[in-house]
C-alpha cells in the first residue's frame, strides 16, 4: 500500500469536505445519469439540487441524497456510512436516498474498502460533513427569517423558530449552498444519537431481492464485447506461441491477440500484483461463445525462469526477484520444515528467553501449518473498460479505485482526470479486489480491440490465478517452571512468501521472557490480503497453543488468558504492545458470561474458546461442537466484540455471524494446493466451501457497550474462529489438530 | 444457431443462439435479465438457480435446446412487485451481505416452500445445501425460510 498517498488524501479530504460546504455550486451532472433507483423516480427529482458538500445533496423539493464514498462488498457501508451523515445532519432516515459516490478522492476521501477501515476512517469526517451542512441550513433559515442562527432548531429535516416559522431543508438548501462553513462545529454526544446505534435495513435490499443489475458482471453498454484471457496452466509458466485458427472460426469471435500487461521495468505499486504478464486474449460477442472458442486455442507455454519485478515504494524503487520453477505443495512443506530449523530474523525480544528455556521444568513445543487459500468471491473477477485515445471509462468491482488509477494513468498515458472508474457493488471482496490487475487488463484489451469490453474471469480462471492467502507455519514454545508458571514464550513463524508474525501482539507484553522470529521463502505463487491478513493464521495457531499451555498448567483457558492480560495491564513487559489489555479482557469476560462457560446445562457440547485483537477491534468466541453422523459439527457459537460505537447493530451482527461461518468453513475445509505449479483446485467441486448443513444453528453475537470511536468489524471476528474451532475439536476428538484444513487431517489420520 | 421461443417470466421471448448455450447465458447476454448469477458454471454453487415449471434448476447446466415449452421463472419474475413471501422474508431478516448469491438462494427457497410448506431444519439444509453463500448468511436464510413457512 502506498501509505503516503493515502494519508495525504485523507488530510486533503478533511480540508475539502469542510471548505466545499461554502460557496458551492449547483450540480446536475450525475443526477441525469441516475436511472435505476425506484425510490428516486417516484420522488420526481428536479434537475437541480444544492450540493452542500461532497456527501450531501438536497433538492428544492426536499429529497436528501447521501453519497456513499466507499465501495460496497457486503460490509454494508452503503447503509452505515450515510447513517453517520444523517445523524449529524438531523434528517428523517426514511427520506434519505443513498447512492454510491463517484470515484473522486478530492471530494470523497480515500475511498478504499479494506483493513476494516471504512467506518473508522470516515466516522469523524462524515459527522463533520453532516454537522456542517446542518449548520448551513440553519444559517440560511436565520438569514431568511432575520433571526439569530442560535435560535433556529432542526428536527428530522425541518427547520423551525419559536416565532412559528418553519421550513424543510429543501427550501433552504439553495441558499445554504452559498454560505461559508464556520469553524469548530460541535458534534452530538453519543447519548443524543437517534439514527446511529439503531438498526437500519440495507439500503439496497429491495434491489438485491428483485435481481437488479448491481454488480460488475451485470454492467453492460450497447456494443460491448466480451473478453477472456487464457492464462498459463501453471505458476512459473508463460506464453510461448499460439495458434488461434480454430478459435477464430467459432461463431461470435472477433479477434484473438496477445499483449503485455506491464512493459519491462514498469514500476509496480503495492496493489499492482499480477501472476501472468503475457496475456492471450479472446474477444467476441457473448460470454458463452468466448468461453467455448477459448477452448479451441492451441497455445504453447514455457517456463518463465527467474524474473525481476520493479517495485515502487516509499523508499524508492527496488528490484524483487521472483523465482522460476514449478512448485508443489509437498516440496513446499519440506522446504518450510527445513527453513524452520534455521536461524531466523529476530522480530522482538524481551528478557532472556534462552536462559529461561534452558532452566524450564517443562517445555511445550507445537508446530502449526496452514495452506494457501483462494478468496473465492462469489462474483468472479471482471471489469468493464472503454478506452479511447482521449479517455478511459471503467466500471466494476474494485476495493480501492485510488490505488489503481495511477497505474492506469501511466500505462494508458492518460491524465487522471481522463480516467473515470465507477464502483459497482461487489459480489464479495475479502481483500482480493484490492488487486486491480483485472482492471488494467480490461483497459488494455479495450484499447487494443478499439471497443467497449467486459473482461470476465471464469470460476476456474479466478481460482487458479493466484493472489492467495499465503501458506503459513509457526512453531510455538512455552517454558513452565516447577510450579507450572509460564516463564518464557517463543514463536518462530515462516511462510511462502511471507510469515504471519505480529511480534507486538498478545501474549507479548504479558510474559517476562519473550522471543518472536520470522522467516520466509520466495515463490512465484502470488499472494495478497485475505480477510484479516496474517491474523487469520496467528489466531488459529497462537490461540490453540495457549489452550494447550493452559491445560498443561491445569488452568481454565479463559482464566489463564485473563491472568496474562492482568499482567500486561499492571506491569507490562517490553514496549510497543499493540493491544489494550482491558478491552481484550472485556470480550473474554463477556463471552464467558454469555456462553455460560463452565456453567451447567452445556454438557452436550465440546467447547472451545479463543480471543484476538486485530484491525483495532477485539473479538472472542466460544464454539460448541457436537457429533452428528460420526462427524464433528459446530452447532452453537457465542461471540463478543468490542469495536467501540456500533453504527448499525443488526447489520453488524450479520457481519459477525458471517465471519464466524467463514472461519468455520476455512478452518475445516479451505485449501488451495499445487502440483508442478498448477493449482489442484479449480472450482467448487474440489475446493470445498462451507454450506447450509455445515453452518451452526445459532450464533449469538454480543457487543461491548461503550462510547469509544468506532473501529472495524469486517475482519476482527474472523481470525479467532479458527482457534476456537481447533480447541473445541480437541474436546470432541480427544486429539489436537495442528494442520489446516482440519477435515483433511481428520480424514487422513482418524 | 437455432431460434427458440422461450416462455420466460410469463412472456414469449425469441432468441437465436447456439443450441448448447446454457439458459444462464441466454438470460444474461441475450435477454437482459442479469438477476440470475454466474458463480461456477458447473452446478456447484446455485447462484444461477431459476424455476422450470415451478421447480428449482441450475440454469448453467440447462441448454437452450432442452427447455421447449417449459415455463422459466427468474428472480425478475418471481413476483410482480418484489413481494413474494420469500422476498419479503429476506428483507425482514435483512439477509444479504454482498447479495450476489441471494437471487439463487431465494429461487431455491421458493421452490422448496412450494412443495414443502413447512420444512424442518434438516429439510431446509438438505434442499438448500446446493446454494453457497460466501458471506455466510446461512442462519438468516434459514430464519427467513422458517418465518415464511409459519405464515
Amino acid at each position: 500500500m502506498n501509505t503516503t498517498k493515502t494519508t495525504h488524501n485523507r488530510r486533503s479530504f478533511l480540508k475539502t469536505s469542510l471548505l466545499s460546504g461554502g460557496g458551492m455550486m449547483l450540480s446536475v451532472s450525475w443526477l441525469s445519469s441516475f436511472k435505476s433507483a425506484d425510490k428516486l423516480q417516484t420522488l420526481n427529482l428536479p434537475e437541480q439540487s444544492a450540493m452542500l458538500n461532497g456527501y450531501i445533496q438536497i433538492t428544492a423539493d426536499n429529497v436528501v441524497k447521501l453519497l456513499c464514498p466507499n465501495p460496497e462488498f457486503g460490509q454494508n457501508v452503503m447503509t452505515s456510512l450515510p447513517m453517520i451523515v444523517a445523524e449529524e445532519l438531523d434528517v428523517d432516515w426514511k427520506n434519505v436516498v443513498v447512492e454510491m459516490g463517484p470515484h473522486d478522492n478530492t471530494k470523497l476521501g480515500a475511498q478504499f474498502t479494506g483493513g476494516s477501515n471504512s467506518v473508522r476512517m470516515y466516522w469523524k469526517p462524515l459527522r463533520e460533513a453532516g454537522a456542517a451542512a446542518r449548520h448551513l441550513l440553519r444559517q440560511a433559515a436565520a438569514q431568511t427569517w432575520n433571526v439569530p442562527v442560535e435560535e433556529v432548531t432542526t428536527k428530522a429535516g425541518v427547520l423551525s423558530h419559536a416565532n412559528g416559522k418553519s421550513a424543510n431543508y429543501g427550501e433552504m438548501a439553495g441558499k445554504a449552498a452559498t454560505l461559508e462553513v464556520p469553524k469548530g462545529l460541535k458534534l452530538k454526544a453519543p447519548k443524543d444519537f437517534t439514527i446511529v446505534r439503531k438498526s437500519k435495513k440495507n439500503v439496497e435490499g429491495q434491489k438485491i431481492i428483485t435481481g437488479k443489475p448491481l454488480f460488475g458482471l451485470d454492467y453492460r453498454v450497447d456494443g460491448m464485447l466480451i473478453a477472456m484471457i487464457q492464462h498459463p496452466p501453471a505458476f512459473g509458466m508463460k506464453l510461448k506461441s499460439f495458434d488461434a485458427l480454430q478459435t477464430l472460426k467459432m461463431p461470435g469471435i472477433k479477434e484473438v491477440f496477445s499483449l503485455k500487461l506491464y512493459e519491462d521495468g514498469f514500476e509496480q505499486g503495492g496493489f499492482d500484483t499480477r501472476t501472468f504478464n503475457d496475456l492471450l486474449v479472446v474477444v467476441g460477442k457473448t460470454t458463452w461463445e468466448v468461453m467455448n472458442a477459448r477452448k479451441k486455442l492451441l497455445a504453447q507455454w514455457e517456463p518463465v525462469g527467474d524474473t525481476k519485478d520493479v517495485m515502487a515504494g516509499r523508499g524508492g524503487k527496488r528490484e524483487v526477484v521472483v523465482p522460476g520453477g514449478l512448485e508443489s505443495t509437498s516440496t513446499q512443506l519440506e522446504k518450510m520444515q527445513e527453513l524452520s530449523q534455521k536461524p531466523a530474523q529476530q522480530l522482538r525480544k524481551d528478557g532472556d528467553p534462552e536462559t529461561a528455556f534452558q532452566h524450564a521444568a517443562q517445555v511445550i513445543e507445537r508446530t502449526y501449518n496452514a495452506p494457501f487459500l483462494a478468496h473465492n468471491c462469489m462474483e468472479p473477477m471482471n471489469f468493464f473498460a472503454h478506452v479511447t485515445d482521449e479517455k478511459a471509462v471503467l466500471a466494476g468491482p474494485l476495493q480501492a479505485p485510488g490505488w489503481i488509477e495511477p497505474t492506469l494513468s501511466k500505462i494508458l498515458n492518460l491524465p487522471a482526470d481522463k480516467i473515470e472508474i465507477q464502483m459497482t457493488r461487489m459480489g464479495g471482496g475479502f481483500g482480493r479486489r484490492a488487486y486491480g490487475h483485472y482492471l488494467t487488463e480490461a483497459a488494455l484489451i479495450s484499447r487494443k480491440a478499439k471497443a467497449p469490453v467486459k473482461l470476465i474471469y471464469t470460476r476456474e480462471d479466478d481460482m487458479t490465478y493466484g493472489i492467495y492467502r499465503p501458506m503459513y507455519t509457526a512453531t510455538y514454545r512455552a517454558a513452565l517452571d516447577a510450579n507450572k508458571n509460564l516463564i518464557a514464550f517463543h514463536v518462530k513463524g515462516g511462510g511462502i512468501p511471507e510469515h504471519a508474525i505480529h511480534a507486538n501482539r498478545f501474549p507479548a507484553g504479558a510474559v517476562e521472557n519473550y522471543l518472536a522470529e520470522g522467516w520466509q521463502i520466495p515463490s512465484n505463487i502470488t499472494i495478497g490480503a485475505f480477510r484479516a491478513p496474517r491474523s487469520n493464521f496467528n489466531a488459529a495457531a497462537e490461540q490453540s497453543f495457549l489452550d494447550e499451555v493452559a491445560e498443561a498448567m491445569g488452568k481454565d483457558p479463559i482464566e489463564f488468558r485473563l491472568e496474562l492480560l492482568k499482567r500486561a495491564k499492571e506491569n507490562p513487559v517490553g514496549k510497543n504492545n499493540e493491544y489494550d489489555p482491558d478491552r481484550y479482557a472485556g470480550v473474554l469476560t463477556l463471552v464467558r458470561d454469555k456462553s455460560g462457560w463452565n456453567k451447567p446445562g452445556n454438557e452436550k457440547y465440546n467447547r472451545g474458546v479463543a480471543a484476538y485483537f486485530c484491525h483495532n477491534s477485539y473479538a472472542a468466541h466460544v464454539v460448541d461442537i457436537v457429533t452428528r453422523d460420526g462427524q464433528p459439527y459446530v452447532e452453537r457459537v457465542f461471540s463478543a466484540m468490542d469495536c467501540g460505537i456500533v453504527i448499525n447493530p443488526d447489520a453488524a451482527t450479520n457481519m459477525v455471524q458471517g465471519a464466524v461461518v467463514d472461519g468455520i468453513g476455512n478452518a475445516f475445509y479451505g485449501a488451495l494446493t499445487h502440483k508442478n505449479g498448477a493449482a489442484e483446485q479449480s472450482n467448487f467441486h474440489n475446493y470445498r466451501l462451507i454450506r447450509h448443513n455445515e453452518a451452526p444453528k445459532s450464533i449469538d453475537v454480543h457487543f461491548v457497550e461503550n462510547d469509544l470511536d468506532p473501529t472495524g468489524l469486517g475482519e476482527p471476528p474472523f481470525p479467532p474462529v479458527f482457534g476456537a474451532v481447533a480447541n473445541a475439536l480437541y474436546k470432541n476428538k480427544g486429539k489436537r489438530f495442528y494442520n489446516q484444513p482440519f477435515q483433511n487431517e481428520m480424514d487422513k489420520r482418524m | 444457431m437455432a431460434t427458440y421461443n422461450l416462455k420466460i417470466n410469463g412472456k414469449i421471448r425469441q432468441v437465436n443462439v447456439d443450441p448448447a448455450t446454457p439458459l444462464l447465458w441466454v438470460l444474461r447476454d441475450h435477454l437482459d435479465l442479469p438477476g440470475t448469477k454466474y458463480g461456477c458454471g458447473v452446478a456447484q454453487c446455485g447462484a444461477c438457480t431459476v424455476h422450470l415449471d415451478g421447480t428449482a434448476v441450475r440454469s448453467c447446466q440447462l441448454p437452450a435446446s432442452a427447455i421447449g415449452k417449459q415455463a422459466v421463472t427468474t428472480i425478475e419474475g418471481l413476483s410482480a412487485k418484489g413481494d413474494h413471501p420469500v422476498q419479503k422474508a429476506w428483507l425482514e431478516h435483512d439477509v444479504a451481505q454482498c447479495g450476489y448469491c441471494q437471487a439463487g438462494q431465494m429461487m431455491s427457497a421458493a421452490s422448496l416452500l412450494k412443495t414443502n410448506p413447512k420444512p424442518t431444519d434438516e429439510e431446509i439444509d438438505a434442499y438448500m445445501s446446493g446454494n453457497i453463500c460466501r458471506c455466510g448468511t446461512y442462519l438468516r436464510i434459514k430464519e427467513a425460510i422458517k418465518s415464511t413457512a409459519k405464515k
